[in-house]
Order: structure tokens, then C-alpha cells, then sequence
């Protein structure tokens, strides 16, 4: 038994005496280690983005690229450890998707190259100090909806638009900071920013009646209390004439004008275009952070008439689902 | 496994030392399955991060984290011996409630400390030590501080009652041991633990997250039975002392799962292996006693028969 035992010993000291040596890239291949805090279909079809980018860009698998992934399997635990092990192996880049594997990963490599993705809020979850001031080692691409993007896109479907109404729950933190952009770059697009509150469900057909005369257009954004009560809103904006703009593309098939979308693959192809920089040598510092900018068009032609707006061909041309 | 990967899981072994810890006060010495550590675990690390961020000491939002805690366990102890709510449901329900508190408390689902100053700050730029040394070296004396003070206690009057108070109510009663104080006050030493270790990860990872208590128990658990199984537990202090190996085994068996890349094993296997590995660590032990208990019946018999 007692030679037995050290047998085993032996066998499992000479396995981990295997795991101990690390594992050293030769000069031209490189390691990218990816780390997600969970499996979800939009995280990794982010890390599909990634990977199919860096083999565009000549880096494959097992060829010239060592691709190391983990999950940490929606621990947060794990993914501090995973962040442990990758900072120890010392890759060229270390891409962490979602919020909690991104903090991870910078509090435990500090010398090491790290790109963020799909993280919403990267100043506030403290990753670099504001958008074009990307720290020395760390950079990313974030998820946040892209208000910007969907003003200049109302404006150019309504060109003489001066105003426009929002409405939203003030109890949900998203919708307030999704606001809080529509305020700040309202003005920039010419458009005078109304609000109209809806804390429960119940209130949204009221919110929506006092904005009428007020407002040329309503936008709503990813507001899950308005979004649930969205036929109440479509009911009166039809009567009233008002065309109704939404923040996701399923509200679309509901009776919305249009909505920009993006998808996650294309924020993962956006991250393999910022890792792919820094494998050529640039330095995370002079990548600032970038926010989506692929979009996805859906419109409603039929709606938006129902609303007392024709769509311009144009536009109509370059979305990608015309719902009819 | 590389040295970082090796101190880290050294590092978060003490830390969850402290819940497993915890973990032996309910499970252990109250007999109580305590499963509102899942819930207080973030609220520590909720606490600790929103004050920190609110610009108080470090040390003061640590303290308050561990108050918390231990308001956490007295509300799940007193669902069940004032309101008489079976101890299983008790603890889930204080649980599933500090999801919302810990909400809350972050103001969102996350509060992040990095660049802010913490506890570890200052183990950041020691001349003497890289941080990845410093800090599992600063939680393990955290971590046999907390040890030596739970042992004294429970060999103190007040710490004897509440071991009788598990092992037996009725008697511990019988001498005039207020067991439901006792219940209340173990709860509440546990889950202040649970909160201690809670705000101490929050610090050394660089966050708080309202998800990050998710499978705690699990972890806490596993460190207690496969310490039990693999070290003595004669006295008290080897009890509790297998208690903090097995947490820093257990994150030992991480690391080592995480570096399955190279027997064949993908990512998503991680939660399968760790899970057959803590399992042969707790059967094995037992095993070895099952065989030799059997050889040593069939021995007896064996002489029994030359005797007759």
C-alpha cells in the first residue's frame, strides 16, 4: 500500500512539475489569453468576433497565435483566479469580456497588455480614467447603447424635427444614464430634449399623451418598464401623428418607426481590430476607448406612415430588415 | 502553474479560509446549514467598496462591512428561533432579501475600487516584496488571526455553551443555556466572518459585484469536508485549522483545473473537474479506512475461527 502511495506521489509531482514550466511563445507567433465571466450567446459571440478578426489579420490558432480561453463559469471568484493565472503566464494581450472578468484582470496584471470588451460603463467600473484617456496597458470597446448614433439618425429620417420627447422610468439606473446622453447630445442634433416620466407600466399611456404638441418625434430607449407597455404608446402616437423612434430593433416589429441595433459579433470584431493594433505594436495608451460603431437598421415603412412620415428610399435602402 | 497563479490561489485561499471558517461555527459547532453566506459575502464586499468609494478609511469600512455581516446572521437566526421559520428557509430568505439591500447599498450592480485606496494599497510598492507575495501573506495572518480568536472562543464559558447548544439543546437547556441566544450569537460571529472575507476580496480583486456571492456556500462547504477528510480533526484547533487547508486546497484544485488545456480539457469543463477533484479528495480518505476496516474484520474472523 505504502509504495503504492508513493507512486501515486510521484506521478502526480512529475504532472504538476509538467504544469510548472511555463510555456514560452517563439518570437513570431503571439499569445492571446481571453477570459469571459460567463458562457452567454452575446459574450461569446463576442469572442468569436475577436478570433475570426485576428485570423483575418494572419494570426491562427495553433499556427503563429497561442489562444488561451477560460470562463470563470459565473463565478467571480473563478474569474479572479483565472486573471491570477493568465497575469503569471505573461501573454502579449489579455482580452477580458463583461464588466466583472475586466476588473479582475486589471487589478491582477498590472504589466500587461489588456483589452476590455462589452463592458457598458468603463469609467465607472474604474478600467481607464475617461474615454480618450486609455490607461498605459489598458483599453477596450464597449457595449453602451450608441445615443449619438440614434439622434443623428432621427434627425436625418426627420430633418425639420426641433424637439424631441423621451419617455422612461426614473427607477431603472440604465434608462437615467441612457438619458442622461439624449440630454447631452440632443442639442448637438438640433433637438430639444422633453421629457415625460413612467415609473409603473400603467403610467406609460399617460406620459405619452403629455407630450403631444410639444414634440415632433418620440424616442424611447431600452427602458424595460416603457418597452412592456409599448402598444399604449404606438395607440396614441398613431392617433396624435407623432412618429414613435425606438433604442432596440424588437420594438421595431411592434409598431416602432426604426431603431438602430448592433450585434455582438460586430463589438467582438471591433475588439480583434484593437487587439490586432497592439499585436503590430502600438500601444494601448493611444487607443481610446471606442463605443459601437456598426449599427444594425431596422425600419417599419408602414408604421412610420401610420405616423404621418414617409420614409425616405434611401433609408429604406440601406436598412438591414424592412419589416412589412 | 506559474507563481502567480500559485501565490493567487494562495491568496484567495486564505480569504475564503475565513468563510470556511464561518462555515464550521453553522455547520459545525450549530448544526445550523446557514446559506445566507451566498447573500452576505457580497453585502461585506457592497459595504466595504461603497465606503471606501465614500471616502472613508479602508479599515473603518472594513469594520462596518463585518457589523453588517453580523446583522445579516442575527436577522436569519431570529427568523428561526423567534419566528420559528425552519433554519433552511431562514437562511435562504435573508439571502435572497440582500440581493435587493446589496443592490441598494451599490447604488447598481457593481462598485469598483481599482486606482482607489484600499487596505492592500500599501502593500502595492513594498521594497522588499512584489504585491503577489505580500498579499496572500498579509490574508494568511488575517486569516490565522481570525482562527485563534474563534478557537479562543469557543473554549471560553460563553463559547462552550454554544458548542453544547449544537451538540445538544436540550441538554445545553437543561443547564440553563439560553440556546436561542446562543443560535443568534453564532450566527452572527459566522456571518461576520462571511462579510470580512466578502470585503477583503472586494479589495483585493478591485470590485464589488451584486453576483459575487454566487455558489460561496458551495466553496465554503467543499473547504470544510475536504479538510475534514484530509487532516486530522482530533482537537478543536486541528478542526478549524483543516478547515483553512481546505479552503486553500480547494482553490489549489482551481488552478490546477484551470491549467486542463493540457490533458485534452476545454474551458467549460472547469465547474466538472474541480467538482470530481474535491470529490476524490473527500472519498479518498474514506476509502483507505473502508479497506482497511475490512481487512482487519476478515483478519478478526479469520482468528476467531483458528480459535475455535
Amino acid at each position: 500500500m505504502k509504495t503504492h502511495l508513493h507512486f501515486i506521489g510521484i506521478y502526480l509531482l512529475s504532472i504538476f512539475s509538467m504544469f510548472v514550466t511555463t510555456v514560452q511563445a517563439t518570437p513570431e507567433s503571439k499569445h492571446v489569453a481571453i477570459t469571459q465571466i460567463v458562457e452567454h450567446p452575446a459574450l461569446d459571440a463576442v469572442r468569436k468576433g475577436v478570433k475570426d478578426v485576428l485570423s483575418e489579420a494572419g494570426w491562427n490558432e495553433g499556427n503563429n497565435l497561442k489562444w488561451d480561453y477560460q470562463s470563470a463559469q459565473g463565478a467571480t471568484v473563478t474569474a479572479s483566479q483565472i486573471a491570477k493565472k493568465f497575469a503569471g503566464d505573461n501573454p502579449d494581450i489579455i482580452v477580458a469580456i463583461a464588466t466583472p472578468s475586466a476588473q479582475a484582470v486589471v487589478s491582477s496584471a498590472r504589466q500587461t497588455n489588456i483589452v476590455f470588451s462589452a463592458v457598458t460603463d468603463p469609467v465607472g467600473a474604474k478600467l481607464v480614467k475617461a474615454w480618450d484617456q486609455p490607461s498605459k496597458y489598458v483599453t477596450g470597446v464597449s457595449d453602451l447603447t450608441p445615443i449619438n448614433l440614434h439622434l443623428a439618425f432621427i434627425k436625418e429620417a426627420m430633418p425639420q424635427a426641433k424637439s424631441l420627447g423621451v419617455i422612461y422610468n426614473p427607477g431603472e439606473a440604465n434608462s437615467v444614464s441612457l438619458i442622461k446622453l439624449v440630454k447631452q447630445y440632443g442639442p448637438t442634433h438640433g433637438l430639444k430634449i422633453i421629457e415625460a416620466v413612467s415609473p409603473k407600466s400603467a403610467d406609460v399611456q399617460a406620459a405619452t399623451r403629455s407630450l403631444l404638441g410639444r414634440v415632433d418625434a418620440i424616442y424611447l430607449p431600452t427602458d424595460n418598464t416603457v418597452i412592456s407597455a409599448m402598444e399604449g404608446i404606438i395607440k396614441i402616437a398613431e392617433q396624435a401623428k407623432v412618429p414613435v423612434f425606438a433604442g432596440d430593433t424588437d420594438s421595431v416589429k411592434r409598431g416602432a418607426v426604426a431603431a438602430l441595433g448592433f450585434n455582438y459579433y460586430q463589438v467582438g470584431r471591433q475588439t480583434g481590430e484593437v487587439v490586432t493594433a497592439i499585436l503590430n505594436g502600438k500601444s494601448p495608451q493611444d487607443i481610446p476607448v471606442q463605443g459601437i460603431e456598426k449599427t444594425e437598421l431596422f425600419v417599419n415603412p408602414k408604421a412610420a406612415i401610420r405616423m404621418g412620415l414617409t420614409l425616405d428610399e434611401k433609408i429604406i435602402a440601406r436598412a438591414k430588415k424592412v419589416i412589412e | 502553474m506559474n507563481s502567480f497563479a500559485f501565490f493567487g490561489a494562495i491568496e484567495t485561499g486564505f480569504i475564503f479560509a475565513l468563510v470556511a471558517l464561518a462555515v464550521f461555527i453553522s455547520f459545525r459547532i450549530l448544526d445550523f446549514p446557514d446559506l445566507t453566506v451566498d447573500g452576505s459575502f457580497p453585502l461585506g464586499a457592497a459595504v466595504a467598496a461603497s465606503m471606501i468609494v465614500g471616502d472613508f478609511h479602508p479599515l473603518t469600512a472594513t469594520f462596518c462591512a463585518c457589523i453588517a455581516g453580523a446583522m445579516a446572521g442575527t436577522v436569519t437566526a431570529w427568523l428561526n428561533v423567534k419566528l420559528k421559520i425552519l433554519h433552511l428557509l431562514a437562511s435562504i430568505l435573508t439571502m435572497i432579501a440582500l440581493y435587493s439591500i446589496n443592490l441598494r447599498i451599490m447604488d447598481g450592480p457593481n462598485k469598483a475600487l481599482l486606482g482607489v485606496e484600499t487596505l492592500l494599497t500599501p502593500l502595492d510598492n513594498l521594497s522588499f516584496m512584489p504585491y503577489y507575495i505580500a498579499y496572500p501573506l498579509t490574508f494568511g495572518i488575517f486569516a490565522l488571526l481570525m482562527l485563534a480568536l474563534v478557537i479562543w472562543f469557543l473554549q471560553s464559558e460563553i463559547g462552550l455553551a454554544m458548542r453544547a447548544t449544537g451538540a445538544n439543546p436540550r441538554m445545553a437547556r437543561a443547564n440553563g443555556v439560553n440556546t436561542s441566544r446562543m443560535v443568534i450569537l453564532g450566527m452572527a460571529i459566522s456571518n461576520a466572518l462571511v462579510a470580512l472575507a466578502g470585503a477583503l476580496f472586494a479589495q483585493s480583486q478591485g470590485s464589488a459585484d451584486v453576483t459575487m456571492g454566487v455558489g460561496v456556500i458551495v466553496i465554503g462547504l467543499a473547504s470544510v469536508i475536504g479538510g475534514e477528510a484530509l487532516f486530522p480533526k482530533s482537537t478543536l484547533l486541528k478542526w478549524a485549522l483543516a478547515c483553512v487547508l481546505g479552503s486553500i486546497l480547494y482553490r489549489m484544485v482551481i488552478a490546477f483545473a484551470l491549467n486542463g488545456e493540457m490533458l485534452g480539457l476545454k474551458a467549460q469543463d472547469l465547474n466538472l473537474i474541480t467538482a470530481v477533484l474535491v470529490t476524490l479528495a473527500i472519498v479518498a480518505p474514506g476509502l483507505k479506512a473502508k479497506t482497511k476496516s475490512k481487512l482487519s474484520k476478515s483478519l478478526n474472523a479469520k482468528t476467531k475461527q483458528a480459535q475455535e
